[in-house]
């Protein structure tokens, strides 16, 4: 795993934070975690998720690649995405 | 969508209806009224011999009024879409003063954000007087099929 992938988990795992009373589950947090099977996160919760998300990597989430954000690797991927087309070249 | 369509939308009836009518409605915002009937069945028990509406229904009202009709508003009036269902997700409410039976209260909700089917609004409920009764934030899902 490339160190920027475990700074995403890192960051993730921040956020994810005010949001499950899992806390077992989110120490061991990596990308096949499931935010709704795995921490117990209900659908409005994961939507806060993915604006504090948009927040904190400056980037702009569209429905479809919301509907993807049900595990951590997903959303890493969507961030990636986002990420990469934000760059100017 | 107008006043009157979202109201035939409404999924509740009497005991559990708690809107008489709308104001006003926008992409942004709502207000509505209702008057809470003062032989509704709960006060016989909240409080023995001293009536007051519990703070859940105070709450109830906000949410029917402030977030469910302008959910339904919104996704009634979104390009592709039918006036949807909304699941209520989480509340914050401060209680400032007692509503007894037979007051009429008016609600006025604004929208903070309406994405992914979430909907998150500050809410307020005042008196005939004026005053402040309660306020806080309420928030939802908006969906296509009840209890889902």
């Amino acid at each position: 795993m490339t160190i920027a992938r475990q700074e995403m988990i890192n960051q993730l795992k921040l956020i994810v934070d005010a949001y499950t009373e899992n806390k077992t589950a989110l120490e061991q947090i990596n990308e096949q975690t499931d935010f709704i099977k795995d921490l117990n996160i209900n659908s409005a919760n994961l939507v806060d998720i993915v604006l504090d998300v948009e927040q904190a990597f400056d980037i702009e989430i569209d429905n479809t690649s919301m509907e993807r954000m049900l595990t951590v690797g997903a959303s890493i991927a969507v961030i990636e995405e986002k990420l990469a087309a934000k760059k100017p070249d | 969508m107008t006043k009157q369509e979202i109201l035939s939308h409404l999924p509740y009836s009497k005991p559990f209806l708690f809107v008489d009518e709308l104001q006003h409605i926008d992409e942004n915002s709502v207000s509505g009224s209702y008057t809470f009937d003062k032989d509704l069945d709960f006060y016989k028990g909240h409080f023995k011999d001293n009536p007051v509406t519990p703070g859940v229904i105070l709450t109830e009202t906000m949410a029917q009024i402030g977030l469910v009709c302008l959910g339904i508003f919104l996704s009634g009036s979104a390009a592709s879409g039918l006036p949807g269902h909304v699941m209520l997700t989480a509340t914050a409410i401060d209680f400032m003063k007692p509503v007894f039976p037979g007051e009429k209260v008016s609600v006025t909700a604004e929208k903070v954000y309406f994405r992914f089917k979430k909907l998150h609004c500050n809410v307020q409920m005042s008196n005939e007087a004026g005053e402040v009764v309660c306020k806080g934030t309420i928030s939802g899902m908006v969906t296509n099929k009840m209890n889902a």
